[in-house]
């Protein structure tokens, strides 16, 4: 595995562009900024095509006869399919309003991360194949042949976006840069080139219900393990369900929230909450992944992913689904799933039983995001709070860029997280809400081979946590995003190494006063709460 | 796929050298592992390693940390329940370098 540079040298950026034009510099792929490649076992089990096993770092990627036919047969498909994706390729004028958007732009400096330049390295076979200019005049065009240090090029730079949509927010118009990523990806899995990072939690997912694998009887030994330390903290013996059909919610949320810290606090938060309310829901065992990895090969197994939530609300038989804190999840909840598995009409509009709020919003997808349930329930007087318990806290939120952009969830995890915490500071309008930065990992390249590429990319999130630390004294970083909590750690260490990453319901649990609960002497995790200390 | 080669047989590991089937696992391996990050095992280390491998069996999967440190503290007493005592005993990390000795794979997802 490569060697990480150190913060101090990695935040040298080099802003010198190379010597000759973009299309004369091929792709050097360095260790470090890439992702292993796709195991031949696991496309196998995805009937994902090539599957074999493969290293991006070897000169011979084993590509399948003609691939380049193989290309641009999708290519015209997507096209007639995807009238965004043909306007994608056709209306940019270069204005550069993205150039300097874009988290792994600014974190490496390298012209090609930025957003129009990245599209360009597709536009640019586009023109060659499917426009009379290009055919024509050539690279006079713009237009260049795809061959295969263009699709080397296309995968290294492919595999260096998060699809967060920053930019779009940039561009008069409106270019969605992640659907052109998309795009590539799903060329990439026609050619067997995903990474594994990606195809192995999908084929987990596939096999078993979620990403991390886990069986049935290890989750439940995991949220055991969680309700040994609830009653540790509380005195209160939670009795959760799995699996029971009638229950009238069905609660999903990513599995990284049950086997990795600090996304367990934040389940923990998600336990005593429904405990409180004697929530009427169940836990499943077989839907038991709220994100969708799926969504980060192609269409058509997202699609696939995603059925499983609804095939299992439907054997279930409840009435609506919770979903827990979770990026990605909800961008394909509320943005694919309709037209995909929906409308889901066997179910009801969303109702919450302790408000009577319908989540109108939720009408076609009948999936509610756990903070808009969680802020009704604030909002009408339900919660009993103290929070004071966070005090010894100064938070910051950093918005998963699926949430924000994806679904517009912005209001809702501020109004739960300034309801719970007595100290909230904003970072900068520049990254936070629409315009917030990636967390520099997120669809699928939250591997631990490519951190080089990973701290690059959290640089311009770190930065601003930097900020409102040093202004403020900031020293936790709360977000509602599996991915932000596994990835934002790491970047946290690295560049920020005083802030910790919690998950909004984490803070919303230390702070929730609870029927019957022992005086609270720790927090959940485990830490003894300042001011509360047992006395001796 | 990448090999390592070990008393003369050929073993598949992933490109981090974690490797692949838990059947090819021998405790030679885990010694020979061992002797790669220049440690030798000792009963502290062993009694981890043979955790890791009864509770992957059980549950298919390599345990929390904070799994790791809770059950050692029942087994083995509240002095090793700790994250200071696993680290001391596995500097590279319980969970990358103990799994990687005890033939376990590397979890993915959101993690």
């Amino acid at each position: 595995m490569a060697k990480l540079p150190t913060p101090e040298e990695l935040a040298k950026i080099d802003l010198n562009p190379p010597e000759k034009d973009w299309m004369d510099t091929p792709a050097d792929i360095k260790p470090g900024m890439f992702c292993w490649g796709a195991k031949g076992k696991n496309l196998k089990i995805l009937d994902f095509p090539n599957a074999r096993d493969w290293s991006p770092a070897e000169e011979d990627w084993k590509l399948p006869k003609d691939w380049e036919g193989t290309v641009l047969e999708a290519f015209a498909d997507k096209l007639s399919k995807y009238r965004s994706f043909k306007i994608f390729m056709d209306v940019c004028v270069r204005c550069g309003a993205c150039a300097d958007k874009c988290h792994f732009f600014i974190g490496s400096g390298d012209p090609k991360n930025m957003p129009v330049l990245r599209a360009e390295l597709m536009r640019s076979v586009y023109r060659k194949y499917f426009t009379n200019s290009g055919k024509v005049l050539g690279k006079l065009a713009g237009a260049r042949e795809l061959d295969l240090a263009v699709l080397k090029e296309w995968w290294y730079y492919f595999y260096q976006c998060t699809e967060c949509r920053r930019c779009s927010v940039f561009c008069p118009y409106g270019i969605d840069t992640a659907e052109i990523t998309m795009m590539a990806r799903e060329f990439f899995n026609l050619l067997g080139l995903n990474i594994d990072w990606i195809a192995g939690p999908v084929a987990n997912c596939y096999m078993k219900g979620n990403h991390l694998g886990l069986e049935p009887h290890t989750i439940k030994s995991s949220i055991e393990f969680f309700l040994d330390d609830i009653e540790t903290v509380t005195g209160i013996k939670i009795e959760p369900t799995f699996n029971r059909k009638g229950a009238e919610i069905l609660f999903v949320t990513p599995s990284g929230d049950l086997f990795a810290d600090p996304g367990t606090y934040t389940a923990m938060g998600y336990l005593m909450l429904f405990h409180e309310l004697g929530l009427d829901y169940t836990w499943s065992t077989y839907a038991s992944e709220g994100g969708n990895f799926g969504f980060f090969t192609s269409n058509e197994m997202a699609k696939r992913l995603n059925s499983k939530i609804y095939a299992e609300a439907k054997r279930l038989g409840v009435k609506w689904i919770l979903g827990g804190e979770c990026g990605h999840m909800w961008r394909v909840l509320n943005q694919y799933m309709d037209t995909w598995n929906g409308p889901a009409d066997f179910m009801e509009v969303p109702t919450s039983p302790i408000t009577g709020t319908r989540f109108e919003n939720a009408r076609s997808t009948k999936m509610v995001h756990i903070t808009e349930f969680t802020a009704d329930l604030i909002k009408h007087g339900k919660l009993k709070l103290d929070p004071s318990r966070n005090d010894h806290l100064k938070v910051t939120y950093h918005d998963s860029c699926n949430t924000a952009r994806g679904m517009g969830l912005l209001e809702e995890p501020r109004y739960v997280l300034k309801s719970v915490c007595n100290n909230f500071y904003e970072m900068p309008d520049n990254t936070i809400r629409e315009q917030t930065f990636c967390c520099g990992s997120g669809t699928g390249l939250n591997a631990s081979e490519n951190m080089e590429l990973r701290m690059k990319g959290g640089l311009p999130r770190a930065n601003a946590v930097k900020h409102v630390r040093d202004q403020h004294g900031v020293n936790m970083l709360a977000n509602v995003c599996a991915i932000d909590r596994a990835t934002l750690k790491a970047a946290m260490e690295y560049w920020v190494p005083d802030v910790s990453v919690c998950g909004t319901h984490e803070l919303l649990a230390n702070a929730l006063v609870m029927k019957g609960e022992k005086e609270r002497t720790q927090d959940l995790r485990l830490e003894p709460l300042p001011g509360k200390e047992v006395k001796e | 796929m990448p090999m390592m080669e070990f008393q003369g047989k050929e073993i598949e590991v992933d490109d981090d050298g974690y490797i692949i089937n838990l059947d090819d696992w021998t405790k030679e391996i885990a010694e020979h592992l061992a002797s790669l990050d220049s440690m030798t095992l000792t009963p502290a280390h062993w009694e981890v390693i043979d955790f890791l491998r009864n509770y992957y069996k059980q549950y298919q999967i390599a345990p929390m940390i904070k799994i790791l440190v809770k059950e050692i503290g029942k087994v083995m007493g509240p002095e090793k329940g700790n994250t200071k005592y696993l680290y001391e005993l596995y500097p590279g990390g319980p969970a990358k370098q103990a799994c990687k000795f005890a033939g376990l794979p590397k979890p993915t997802g959101c993690v």
